[in-house]
């Protein structure tokens, strides 16, 4: 289809190729945007997606009292907020030397859950849907939320009040929706009461409800246009993501297990405590966003990419019924073609909201909720280290503190920034199949949009 | 359809978290009345990148590199009333704890001498907006109608402000709805 050798990301001969811009990067939550360079016969030869904003949270959270840090840092983000609040805390509880108690880790699970719960509605339904829905190249002003409101009310509804339960989750064990308090170092400040319990037990069957139709929803694109969904911005990648001991998907707590291309585990169930042997950061000039990789493999071929479809594929089962039903459906869908796709993404998303559906509904029944043992403390660490699996993937939080309590050094790996490189090679194998040698247009331009908006970069 | 009468309003995020714009979607669904007064403009819930002739401009986060500057004023310019919502528009909010610290030395521990890095480079390309030596309030840069305190405000506040500006009345943050966190 072309006769570039190039890998689209820098072009020989910038000087004499225009420059197209996408920016800002839109329906997303972060602040991006893309460039592509091409010559006079509309041939593509440079496409990058730059990270545009400084913002420098691993420099002044520096003399900051250690306990400060989850309510500080998950400022990073309004969308995940809690998979840092949660980060953070997990670090802490290393630097406080806790193990925690039962009442506390599943309050935090709880609030994890809810989060990932209204963070994957909000995605499919609030940003991705009018692409999924109208196409791609739709109308404009009709590709957005209120498109999808006007054309399928009920889908919008339904988008509407799941983020909304969630966001009820995370207001019960956190103290608020965004940016909330529940998570210290060594436990959580509350437990659920049964009230609590009951006002969300209220909901929980319809969430799962709707949850399972949203799974469906997902199923049908890709029924609907199989060979568009299986190859729109397909590439190769590693992959990395945290699975429990026995291999189950577990977004709070794990080892770590990468992959490669081809399927071939590089490392599994590895102590997340000294990631810096397994992942290290590589800084082009053109991103404030850093470009991880796998140390074995280098920073060139080293690359991965972490979320929601890497888990669902990569994990050895989900453990709750629902989820692993449609997971396996997932994995056999046109000979397994859909694990690959870019815009499996969705799907893939969709089967995590469900199973977060049915992980909340067994904590609410669990009486630990209920317990009164919230923090414990052990021997006091220099160093911490928090991993999770947040909404959009593995997320590493990193302290060092002195004895003072001041934090003096911190290292934030988020999960976007794991799928830095990805995104940009989803956005290259667009411009390959869509746009090389085309007249440039709104909706084409909006594939590469599309393309980025599968990873759900925040 | 009424359309003709609907309110225009533009939304965005400068050197925010998004967390201010998760809470005008906390109004839940509100949403749905809300959409029968107001359509939407430039936001990261449309794909209008720039900013039209609107009634109502929204906008969370301060200002940390030129090209906010830019966007602020194009929202200035086309908006009759302009809000700076949250902590971070209003004062600066937690982006602005770098401001007593050297940008140069930030960019240098961030990009140069951590030890995760391979290759460490403080990113310069002509494609990134220049990062200010300070992180500004909005107010600081163009004229503010109005400040809705809070990190963030709640759905309830963004809700109340906006259905009282809706219906032409001057916005009342009552008690339990103004918050400084
Ligand atoms: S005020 Fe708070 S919620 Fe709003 S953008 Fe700033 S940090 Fe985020």
């Amino acid at each position: 289809m072309t006769d570039m050798t190039d890998n689209l990301e820098t072009a020989a001969h910038a000087e004499n190729l225009r420059r197209v811009a996408i920016d800002p990067v839109s329906r997303v939550e972060g602040h991006g945007k893309v460039t592509l360079l091409l010559d006079d016969n509309d041939r593509v030869h440079q496409v990058r997606l730059h990270i545009v904003e400084f913002r420098g949270f691993e420099k002044f959270v520096q003399g900051r009292p250690y306990w400060e840090a989850p309510v500080m840092v998950q400022r990073l983000c309004g969308i995940c907020p809690v998979s840092h609040h949660i980060a953070a805390s997990k670090a802490m509880d290393m630097i406080v030397g806790a193990t925690l108690t039962p009442t506390a880790e599943k309050v935090r699970r709880l609030m994890h859950y809810g989060q990932i719960l209204q963070s994957h509605a909000l995605h499919f339904f609030h940003l991705s849907a009018p692409d999924l829905l109208f196409g791609f190249d739709s109308d404009v002003a009709k590709r957005n939320i209120v498109g999808v409101a006007a054309q399928y009310p009920e889908v919008a509804k339904q988008g509407v009040l799941l983020r909304k339960f969630g966001q009820e989750v995370i207001r019960v064990t956190a103290g608020k929706r965004v940016h909330g308090t529940g998570s210290i170092p060594g436990g959580v400040n509350k437990n659920v009461s049964i009230e609590e319990r009951n006002y969300l037990l209220k909901d929980i069957e319809q969430t799962i409800a709707w949850s399972r139709d949203a799974v469906g929803i997902a199923r049908q694109l890709f029924e609907k246009n199989q060979d568009f969904y299986n190859s729109f911005g397909r590439f190769d990648t590693h992959t990395l993501n945290l699975v429990r001991n026995d291999g189950a998907l577990d977004l709070y707590h794990g080892g770590l297990r990468a992959r490669d291309k081809d399927g071939k585990t590089l490392f599994d169930h590895y102590d997340y405590s000294h990631y810096w042997d397994v992942i290290f950061e590589d800084v082009k000039p053109w991103s404030y966003m850093k470009f991880p990789f796998l140390r074995s493999l280098g920073a060139e071929q080293g690359w991965y990419r972490v979320g929601p479809l890497t888990r669902v594929t990569q994990c050895d089962f989900i453990p709750t019924p629902l989820a692993e039903a449609q997971r396996k459906e997932f994995l056999a869908f046109d000979g397994g073609s859909a694990t690959g796709a870019t815009l499996g993404f969705h799907w893939a998303r969709m089967i995590e909201m469900l199973h977060a559906a049915e992980v909340i509904r067994d904590l609410l029944h669990d009486p630990d909720l209920q317990g009164t043992e919230l923090v414990s403390r052990g021997e006091r660490q220099a160093r911490g280290v928090g991993v999770i699996e947040a909404p959009r993937g593995t997320l590493i939080h990193h302290y060092k503190v002195d004895d003072n309590d001041q934090i003096v050094r911190c290292n934030l790996i988020v999960s976007t920034t794991h799928n830095n490189q990805a995104m940009n090679e989803a956005i290259r194998s667009v411009a390959r199949q869509y746009l090389d040698g085309k007249k440039l247009t709104e909706g084409l331009l909006n594939h590469v949009e599309v393309a980025i908006r599968a990873f759900d970069p925040c | 359809m009424n359309d003709k009468k609907k309110l225009r309003v533009a939304t965005t995020s400068l050197a925010g978290c998004f967390g201010c714009h998760m809470s005008l979607l906390d109004i839940d669904e509100r949403l749905f009345p809300l959409l029968d007064l107001v359509e939407f403009d430039r936001s990261p819930l449309t794909d209008i990148k720039h900013c039209g002739p609107c009634d109502i401009g929204i906008i969370e986060g301060g200002i940390c590199n030129a090209e906010n500057v830019h966007v602020l004023r194009e929202f200035r310019k086309n908006c009759r009333i302009l809000i700076s919502i949250g902590a971070c528009a209003v004062t600066g909010g937690l982006p602005a704890q770098r401001n007593h610290l050297d940008l140069g030395s930030c960019l240098t521990e961030v990009y140069l001498t951590e030890p995760g890095l391979a290759h460490g480079h403080i990113p310069n390309d002509p494609e990134l907006p220049l990062p200010l030596d300070k992180v500004h309030p909005l107010h600081e840069v163009v004229k503010i109608d109005y400040f809705i305190p809070g990190c963030p405000p709640s759905g309830d506040a963004i809700w109340k402000f906006l259905t009282d500006l809706i219906a032409g009345k001057t916005p009342e943050l009552g008690h339990g709805l103004i918050k400084y966190d």
